[in-house]
């Protein structure tokens, strides 16, 4: 009796081990003829609004979709990885990471490209998302990384990434809050004025050095304009070009001038979030989700949206932005129309509006915007002013960025000069490009 | 059988009572041996079957060997852990070893294979070097000043003081305590505006020294080096106050009968016979402390710069950041194969200083 026990208890432990291996969550879905689709995502704040939606479709159509959260991001970045290596993604997916992440999962055949259901009915569907959305997700013909051109995701919500004021503090220094600076030179009297009153000026999480990406790159647009940045990155122009050392002295004058907040260089943004809602700091550097994060910290924050402050008069000051966060199809899917649809549904008019309501992002159906709160439409005014290195034409090797924004925080805690980062960085880009040839 | 059974074990016995140095060579030679039919045959799957087989056979070997005056019975409970560890340990290793040798982003489904050169650029990477001086500079810290702490609270506790039991509980809830949770409290508390400490030095008067502790070059290693030593002292605690215990009361007698004061006790008894524990404790803290992460990850993420970059953050920063897998696990390997020098080195100065 004894053996027959420990022989079923192995024949069903070994039954436990090979059915985790492998298994395709559409594929099991489909065998079984249950009309199930499997959503994996690592938006905590958006969860709740997803499952009340899950609720909805499955009263609507008869589809149980079920919305499975893995978080934090970076574990949720590990578990999808993990998952296409064992070929085991649910129906849809989506991807933290950069463009050349996103063409290794196409190429892998993990993705569907969704170019035909994007253009039937005469592009309905695209035509009703934001096209820098779409533009995130769009591999055009003859792209760096070799991939077919297409669609290859839809976005369920967009942001772009402004500068925020105190309104309050600004009073208290004596600032007018209807005018915030428009130019570099207004930004820094503001600090100063700010500083004076012992306020604390600019606060963001520039311990996660791709805010410092952004910020630099933003203001290297408005410097030397996109085409001299894309030479940069093809490697035509140096580092060490005059117009490149005046953006490392921005950062410089940043520091010297004390407009950052205090321990600003390891700083994640999280913390940040918290110094500008908590009102420790005048101005912030972040992304529209911020709204809702805002709204759960201190509900009566007062503050207003502004363009990152130009330096370069005769160029606009191009910010980050398209697609906040979007959803992928896996190509080994068996329930792809049943998931096509469930998608064009999510991103409808309605849906967008009610996701855009409950979780304070800017929604990717342009026929939502009207019915969107005051601050998110502020940030909605920055989307003409929008790029991203997604969308770039060609992108910086991963050395390079990593060196580039560590050198800016050497910059900012006075280990570095501009000009020495500088050479620094046309040194290592030369070598490196040297590598890839 | 029996002379089967013979052979496996005289076989054993002689590897296993060779001269170290003899080991330490016939040990290189085999993994330059397997490192060039790697590099010749890497693409070959009979190949990969021949190295898995050796590896697996050579454990067998051990076991065999180990278990040869017992019955067959009791090998084959020790089969699953044998597939246990042939499956999730060696194989884990071959796969790093394979990728270490090839350039690759982790998702794609072809690798390219570049022979040796992603060792070249973990040599000559600056940075890499940089976060392996930053982790020297901790686990200095804690050799020093954590295992000197550890040891004088073993030594306080190993005496008859009140509420003995009271301190040992004490003494081990910092490592017990989740590591992000110590670095996030601790960075709270080192915040250059509303932290603790500053707070108290103001109160106390030292108003030049106060500083934003972790974004400053000159002090964030340094500050994570002593939240780690604090962190970690308990381990070094336990294991020399149990160390301790097992020193024979007679002995302390006899050296106090023959005049000793307490430090030569120390000295000449506690020292001589606690060296196998110190080494033990040396090898534990050095394998721990070179791997800090969880500490850095949340309390500078690294920076500023790469201040605080250590050989794990840049392993991650390979893989995660740059999608170079085949270059993070050559980090990887060669990471370990400089632990596993300090530790063969560590093991060979003890055996020395117990034969003195």
């Amino acid at each position: 009796m004894k053996r027959v026990f420990l022989f079923a208890i192995c024949v069903f432990g070994l039954g436990i081990l090979f059915n985790g291996c492998g298994s395709q969550p559409g594929a099991s879905s489909a065998s079984q003829g249950v009309r199930k689709i499997v959503v994996w995502h690592w938006m905590t704040d958006r969860d709740e609004a997803f499952q009340e939606l899950a609720k909805k479709y499955e009263e609507k159509t008869g589809v149980r979709v079920i919305f499975e959260l893995y978080a934090p991001s970076d574990a949720y970045s590990q578990k999808v990885r993990a998952a296409a290596q064992a070929k085991a993604l649910p129906d849809i997916f989506g991807l933290l990471g950069e463009k050349r992440d996103f063409a290794a999962f196409i190429k892998a055949g993990h993705i569907t490209n969704l170019i035909q259901e994007m253009t039937a009915d005469n592009s309905a569907w695209k035509n009703s998302l934001f096209e820098k959305a779409l533009a995130v997700n769009e591999f055009s013909d003859g792209n760096e990384y070799g991939v077919s051109a297409g669609i290859y995701g839809v976005p369920i919500d967009v942001m772009n990434i402004q500068m925020l004021y105190n309104k309050g503090l600004f009073i208290k220094a004596g600032l007018n809050p209807d005018s915030p600076p428009a130019t570099w030179e207004e930004f820094v009297a503001a600090c100063q004025k700010l500083g004076a009153a012992g306020i604390q000026g600019l606060v963001s999480g520039w311990g996660e050095v791709w805010m410092i990406d952004c910020l630099a790159s933003n203001l290297a647009f408005n410097i030397m304009g996109p085409e001299k940045v894309f030479a940069t990155l093809r490697g035509e122009v140096p580092y060490s070009d005059p117009d490149w050392i005046k953006v490392f002295a921005l950062f410089k004058e940043m520091a010297d001038k004390k407009m950052l907040a205090s321990g600003i260089v390891t700083m994640v943004n999280k913390n940040a979030e918290q110094a500008f809602a908590n009102e420790r700091a005048a101005f912030a550097f972040n992304g529209s989700w911020c709204v809702n994060v805002y709204h759960g910290m201190n509900p009566s924050l007062d503050y207003g949206v502004l363009l990152m402050p130009r330096v370069n008069l005769s160029r606009p000051m191009y910010i980050w932005g398209g697609a906040g966060s979007s959803f992928l199809v896996n190509d080994r899917s068996l329930v792809k129309k049943e998931v096509v649809d469930l998608l064009k549904w999510l991103t409808a008019r309605d849906q967008q509006a009610y996701l855009a309501q409950k979780t304070r992002n800017l929604p990717s159906n342009k026929s939502s915007l009207e019915k969107i709160p005051e601050l998110l439409a502020a940030f909605s005014k920055g989307m003409e002013n929008v790029t991203h290195p997604n969308v770039w034409p060609v992108n910086e090797l991963p050395r390079v960025i990593e060196r580039f924004d560590k050198g800016i925080q050497s910059i900012i805690i006075g280990e570095k000069t501009p000009e020495q980062l500088g050479a620094e960085l046309a040194k290592l880009k030369a070598e490196e490009m040297a590598k890839k040839k | 059988m029996s002379f089967f059974a013979e052979k496996i074990k005289q076989c054993y016995t002689l590897v296993h009572e060779a001269p170290v140095k003899k080991k330490a060579i016939v040990g290189i030679l085999a993994a330059i041996t397997l490192e060039c039919a790697f590099l010749r045959f890497h693409a070959s799957g009979v190949f990969w079957f021949i190295v898995y087989t050796l590896v697996t056979g050579s454990l067998v070997f051990v076991v065999v060997a180990n278990l040869i005056k017992k019955t067959i019975g009791s090998f084959i409970f020790v089969v699953p852990a044998l597939l246990i560890f042939t499956i999730f340990y060696i194989y884990p290793f071959f796969k790093v070893l394979q990728l270490s040798h090839n350039a690759w982003d982790g998702i794609s489904p072809i690798m390219d294979f570049v022979g040796l050169s992603n060792f070249k650029e973990v040599i000559g990477d600056k940075i890499w070097w940089g976060a392996m001086k930053n982790a020297g500079y901790i686990t200095l810290i804690a050799l020093t000043f954590q295992n000197a702490l550890a040891l004088v609270l073993a030594l306080a506790c190993d005496r008859a003081i009140k509420a003995k039991n009271f301190y040992r509980v004490i003494f081990f809830i910092p490592p017990v305590l989740s590591e992000v949770v110590v670095g996030l409290i601790w960075r709270w508390i080192y915040d250059g505006d509303y932290g603790l400490l500053n707070h108290a030095l103001l109160a106390l008067g030292f108003k030049d020294v106060v500083r934003n502790w972790l974004s400053d070059p000159q002090t964030a290693l340094t500050c994570v080096a002593v939240i780690h030593c604090w962190k970690g002292f308990g381990w070094g605690f336990m294991i020399l106050l149990a160390g301790l215990q097992t020193i024979p009361r007679e002995l302390y007698e006899a050296a106090r009968v023959d005049g000793a004061n307490v430090w030569q006790s120390f000295k000449n008894v506690t020292i001589p016979l606690m060296i196998p524990v110190f080494v033990l404790v040396a090898i534990l803290t050095i394998l721990g402390t070179m791997q800090v992460f969880v500490l850095i990850l949340s309390m500078t993420g690294g920076g500023p710069g790469y201040h605080t970059e250590v050989p794990v953050t840049r392993i991650l920063a390979s893989m995660q950041g740059s999608s170079m897998f085949g270059y993070a696990c050559a980090q990887g390997i060669t990471f370990g194969a400089i632990l596993m020098m300090v530790s063969f080195a560590q093991m060979g100065i003890s055996r020395k200083l117990k034969q003195a």
